[in-house]
């Protein structure tokens, strides 16, 4: 028997769950396909930040998005508490990108002073502090710490407790979960899709891809053109701590729990998630650079996990021409952007477009240059 | 709780628990000394406060977590005692740079 949605979602991380629940929340009958435990799942291998500062050099409508969703994110985070009853330790006290030499830190200031610089770039604070006012805010920082920029906008989350809420969230809002549904080709007929899976078929008026690295080979078949490849980082964590570190800096960070959590490295290795020792180990270097005490702590575990890029790595928003109710969201910032996939976006995409005056810039239209001749 | 069998051999070594002195056996475990100890825990966990003592006392289950001469989260089923060595139980997180 063929089950019917106004609305499928295809995948079930946390673009597709944060578009679901806030699609379930409008009262939409919506499908979420996901391809089940083996997926390549970005949402539970990210590094957690809610995070503003250095984004959108190249494009100041992803900043002025980024900053709309971080703002959004305090209410997010309580209705979804409110809701499910888990706290997923919503913090913004403001971030950190540190600098261990001077060139860094010029580098640095060079490149937020470009971004800011854009016309139509949304004006929020921001600052570089040299290595006394950093001091300050953050004791425990090592001698080679020349200083740092700071964004009172950043901040982060515990996102698996982010992944379990949205999912309980939205099965309470009557939104059906279909695990082990990977999508083997999707047929429009008759303003309706159909989605082929060998557990069965299933139909809806309207479908969203947010499948990651998967929306480029699903795209083409309902006339989009998503160019998305996967790009690695590896994460180190350490064992619990007491708190030390009262703001999460970009490539360091304590979860609410305790532990340590050290990562940013990108590597382009096509779709090998497996993790290695000498990027490890650097991401331990620098981190202990920029905190000596964290040469003593224990390792518990590394991983790796494949972010979903584009080649100019913004996001992807678009809707199909040629099937109406195809849509596709795919972002390497799961996180951040969350608050508005659940608030903004699955409104609009239940009223069937994406205004062109806020998401024309994000259709993968921009990619369609004729080559230099 | 445990006892020595009685021909285990002189306690020789004197340690400290929790600033307490106690005399353990050369090749015992920091595990098997605070055992003989009567220590009915060594730790309370870093999340939910709840209170765990060696299990495994073959390096596994990391529930033995002590810190030994200012070191935290050592495994004490696999540190042999030493004159000497001051061991502390450990109440929640480990405290970062000890």
């Amino acid at each position: 028997m063929a089950r019917e949605f106004d609305i499928a979602v295809i995948g079930g991380g946390l673009v597709g769950a944060a578009i679901a629940w806030g699609l379930g929340k409008i009262g939409q009958r919506v499908a979420v396909l996901d391809e089940g435990d083996i997926a390549f799942r970005a949402s539970r291998g990210n590094f957690a930040l809610v995070w503003v500062q250095s984004k959108g050099l190249g494009m100041p409508e992803y900043a002025g998005w980024t900053v709309r969703s971080s703002e959004a994110w305090g209410g997010f985070a309580d209705e979804l508490k409110e809701q499910t009853g888990l706290d997923i330790c919503h913090q913004r006290p403001g971030g950190f990108h540190l600098a261990l030499s001077e060139a860094e830190l010029a580098n640095r200031e060079s490149i937020l002073k470009r971004l800011h610089n854009q016309p139509a770039m949304q004006r929020y604070e921001w600052e570089i502090m040299d290595r006394a006012r950093v001091q300050r805010m953050l004791p425990q920082v090592g001698p080679e710490v020349v200083g740092g920029s700071y964004c009172p906008l950043d901040g982060h989350v515990n996102s698996p407790r982010l992944f379990r809420a949205l999912h309980a969230g939205m099965q309470q809002l009557g939104v059906t979960y279909l695990p082990n549904h990977p999508v083997e080709q999707i047929t429009y007929r008759d303003r309706q899709f159909v989605m082929h899976t060998p557990a069965g078929e299933v139909r809806s008026g309207k479908l969203v891809l947010a499948a990651g690295n998967g929306n480029a080979r699903l795209g083409p078949m309902v006339g989009l053109n998503v160019p998305v490849r996967p790009q690695r980082g590896q994460i180190v964590v350490t064992e619990k701590a007491a708190p030390f570190l009262n703001y999460p800096v970009v490539t360091v960070r304590q979860t609410d729990e305790g532990g340590v959590m050290l990562g940013d490295s990108l590597e382009e290795t096509g779709f090998d998630p497996t993790v290695g020792t000498g990027v490890i180990s650097t991401i331990a270097e620098r981190a202990v650079r920029m905190f000596p005490v964290l040469a003593r702590l224990n390792v518990v575990r590394t991983w790796a996990a494949l972010r979903v890029m584009t080649q100019d790595g913004f996001p992807i928003y678009d809707q199909s021409a040629t099937c109406p109710g195809a849509f596709v969201a795919t972002c390497h910032s799961g996180v951040t952007l969350a608050a508005n996939h659940a608030l903004v976006l699955a409104p609009l995409i239940a009223g069937g477009s994406l205004p062109p005056e806020t998401f024309e810039v994000f259709s993968a239209r921009r990619f369609d240059v004729p080559a230099a001749a | 709780m445990f006892q020595r069998l009685p021909d285990a051999g002189d306690l020789a070594v004197a340690i400290t628990i929790d600033g307490k002195p106690v005399k353990a056996r050369a090749g015992d475990t920091v595990a098997a000394a605070l055992f003989a100890a009567g220590i009915d825990h060594c730790r309370t966990t870093p999340v939910s406060g709840t209170p765990r003592a060696p299990y495994c006392m073959m390096g596994v289950c990391f529930e033995c977590l002590v810190t030994i001469d200012g070191v935290g989260n050592r495994q004490a089923c696999l540190v042999p005692v030493q004159e000497g060595m001051s061991v502390e139980t450990q109440r929640g997180k480990r405290e970062i740079g000890r």
